[in-house]
């Protein structure tokens, strides 16, 4: 029962984890309407921010925490102005795709390029004698309930700005019909700039914890969690910010739970089928609003 | 389209052209490698070149002709070329290399096709993005079911696991065919540049026919207006189907030539993964949508660009990036389309209606 207990303390660690990355897929998804492949690079590359300025530097952690979420916000920008703003009204998705994943392979090959392919040991942003907590017999990592926390408060304060305030009313107008909000007012790019920047950072702070809880880093340390955060985005219902967190938390717990007692080899493939059988019996997803189909 | 005079319809031109297209470049390169001309890092890639060409129709077909997006399509090759290459591993001393390697080929299409068929059942019920992830899911399911499979002979028969080597319980003589994580090592060197075009060109064949049957019409207009479809007639899922599994069925024979190219065949996320499928799509989408001929120029550019790029060494793949961005932008910006149009495409079409889009 103890060790069901950690499991599950673990799989809600790294679920948090997917949420918080699954988030800004979602949203860019909700309110850009393209699938940024490049999201899971993103992640990687906040977590060399933080560890160039944590271990390479030698500055104190809350300063390369911050760095990596500034560094973040400021690339998400970027890419969306030069990447992906001369495609918008191109009238294909897929092109936007395919440019998204040259940006992926662009990041990849810049992180190869400055910091080589060995992977780098993450200092964990807590120090070792405070690793571990224990409570009776029952004990799991620091970096797990952080990482938890984090992941609540964050889905508490983007819930809130983007139902409280004009900026996130803003964002939600461009999801629902982008030509009607720019007619009442609302910059389509700023907002869809305003996007990325939420996104990315949100990306960033997943790049330190991820990399905080499982300490190696390399140019591929984001693709992997990228495409589950992906997976855990339409679990949850595409488009959706409670989706993304249900969808990220779900996944992680399936997935520490499979590897745990069915079999750590078989672990993706079981995260997978239950996918496929949720969009079997939910086609948009757990929170995805149905969309009616009009002729 | 004026068949009834008995002149060829712009359509059929098209297809004959890319026929000859690649039936010229099959016998140049060949003359080139006669005469000792291609260096031997090129002359390493015909073969994947090939494949990538086939899996590029292969693609070409579920998100051109028939409008769905599929981002595993790796994992049908995946399942060809492990299908195949366990026929040859198991006929590797009873059989002649020639009907071993066509019989390899037909086993990996076939059972590639099967699989299509059995997963397009509950895919082809979703949507768009919907459908894009259920694909991806399912080839990344393939790919970690296959790490974990075992297979050995020795003289009692065949022997199956997914619990690892030593379940299988051989005999000491016994001899490992599929060993999990390790892979189908020691497959027969059968692919050849010559089987590669002679497989690309069947792929090619049966496309561009099907795009020009009632059947291919029917598919292509679902991708158009897929309630219109529906709505006329068209049984939807039945011809989705069909399609999906024709293109599984193409990648399945490009997965036995890529097998029977390799020493040791293992299902890694390099060679099998969603970053397979990805660039699978990158072909598709840069070659033009639906354009069977701009697939295969795509593969052929995209894979030779690296190793041209070679002399950049470490920045090789940086710069193959930004190339992808700058084709892309280029290619799709709507102001860089219309000047496309108006400086190069439309001295071409003079005559033939230039510019009417603009």
């Amino acid at each position: 029962m103890v060790s069901f207990f950690s499991n599950l303390i673990n799989g809600l660690s790294l679920g948090s984890i997917y949420a918080i990355i699954a988030i800004g897929y979602t949203m860019v998804y909700g309110i850009a309407k393209m699938l940024n492949f490049a999201h899971g690079d993103i992640i990687m590359i906040g977590a060399y921010i933080a560890f160039s300025v944590i271990t390479s530097l030698g500055l104190p952690t809350g300063l390369g925490i911050l760095a990596a979420i500034l560094g973040c916000m400021v690339l998400g920008i970027c890419i969306e102005k030069i990447a992906y703003r001369p495609l918008r009204g191109a009238g294909s998705s897929l092109a936007v795709l395919i440019t998204a994943i040259g940006v992926s392979y662009f990041l990849q090959n810049t992180a190869l390029l400055i910091f080589g392919s060995n992977p780098k040991m993450f200092t964990p942003i807590i120090p070792f004698k405070y690793m571990t907590v224990k409570i009776g017999e029952f004990s799991f990592q620091t970096i797990s309930a952080i990482s938890i926390v984090v992941g609540i408060i964050l889905v508490i304060l983007l819930q809130t700005f983007i139902n409280r305030t004009k900026w996130g009313q803003g964002m939600l107008a461009c999801a629902q019909d982008r030509g009607a909000a720019s007619l009442m007012g609302i910059s389509v790019n700023g907002t869809i700039s305003l996007t990325f920047a939420i996104g990315s950072a949100m990306a960033g702070i997943a790049g330190v914890l991820l990399c905080s809880a499982y300490p190696t880093l390399s140019p591929y340390t984001g693709a992997m969690p990228g495409i589950k955060a992906f997976v855990a985005a339409v679990f949850g219902g595409i488009g959706s910010i409670p989706g993304a967190m249900v969808g990220g938390l779900l996944l992680g717990v399936i997935e520490i739970l499979s590897k745990s007692y069915i079999s750590s080899q078989l672990s993706d493939a079981i995260v997978f089928a239950v996918l496929i059988v949720v969009l079997l019996v939910k086609p948009t997803g757990l929170m995805g609003k149905k969309i009616q189909e009009k002729v | 389209m004026k068949n009834s005079r008995g002149t060829m319809t712009k359509v059929s031109r098209d297809n004959l052209g890319t026929i000859i297209m690649l039936a010229v470049v099959f016998a140049a390169v060949s003359a080139a490698r006669a005469a000792g001309l291609v260096n031997s890092h090129i002359d390493g890639l015909l073969v994947p070149i090939c494949v990538y060409a086939i899996m590029a129709v292969s693609l070409n077909l579920v998100v051109g002709i028939l409008g769905e997006l599929s981002i595993g399509h790796a994992g049908f090759m995946c399942i060809g070329a492990f299908a195949s290459a366990f026929f040859s591993k198991l006929t590797a001393e009873s059989m002649g290399a020639f009907p071993r390697f066509l019989i390899a080929i037909l086993i990996g299409g076939a059972v590639a096709g099967f699989f299509g068929f059995l997963i397009g059942i509950p895919v082809l019920r979703l949507n768009g993005d919907y459908l894009a992830i259920v694909t991806l899911a399912f080839g990344e399911i393939i790919k970690n079911l296959i790490n974990v499979f075992y297979v050995g002979r020795d003289s009692r028969g065949l022997h199956f696991s997914i619990e690892g080597q030593m379940a299988l319980g051989l005999e000491p003589d016994g001899e490992m065919i599929i060993n999990g994580a390790q892979g189908i090592t020691g497959t027969p060197f059968d692919s050849t540049f010559t089987v590669g075009f002679i497989l690309l060109m069947i792929s090619v064949i049966v496309v561009l026919n099907l795009t020009n049957s009632r059947e291919g019409r029917a598919i292509m207009s679902i991708r158009d207006n897929r309630i219109a479809a529906g709505s006329v007639g068209i049984p939807v899922t039945r011809y989705k189907m069909l399609a999906f599994t024709i293109s599984a069925v193409i990648a399945g024979f490009a997965g036995a030539l890529y097998a029977h190219n390799l020493a040791s065949l293992i299902a890694t996320p390099a060679r099998f993964g969603y970053n397979m499928s990805i660039l699978f799509l990158v072909f598709v989408v840069l070659g033009g949508i639906g354009s069977t001929r701009g697939a295969i120029i795509a593969a052929v550019v995209l894979t030779l660009i690296p190793e041209l790029l070679r002399f950049l060494s470490n920045y090789r793949m940086l710069i193959y990036s930004i190339i992808l961005i700058v084709m892309m932008i280029v290619n799709w910006n709507p102001t860089s389309r219309a000047w496309i149009r108006r400086h190069i495409t439309g001295r071409f079409r003079r005559g033939t209606g230039a510019g009417e889009e603009g």
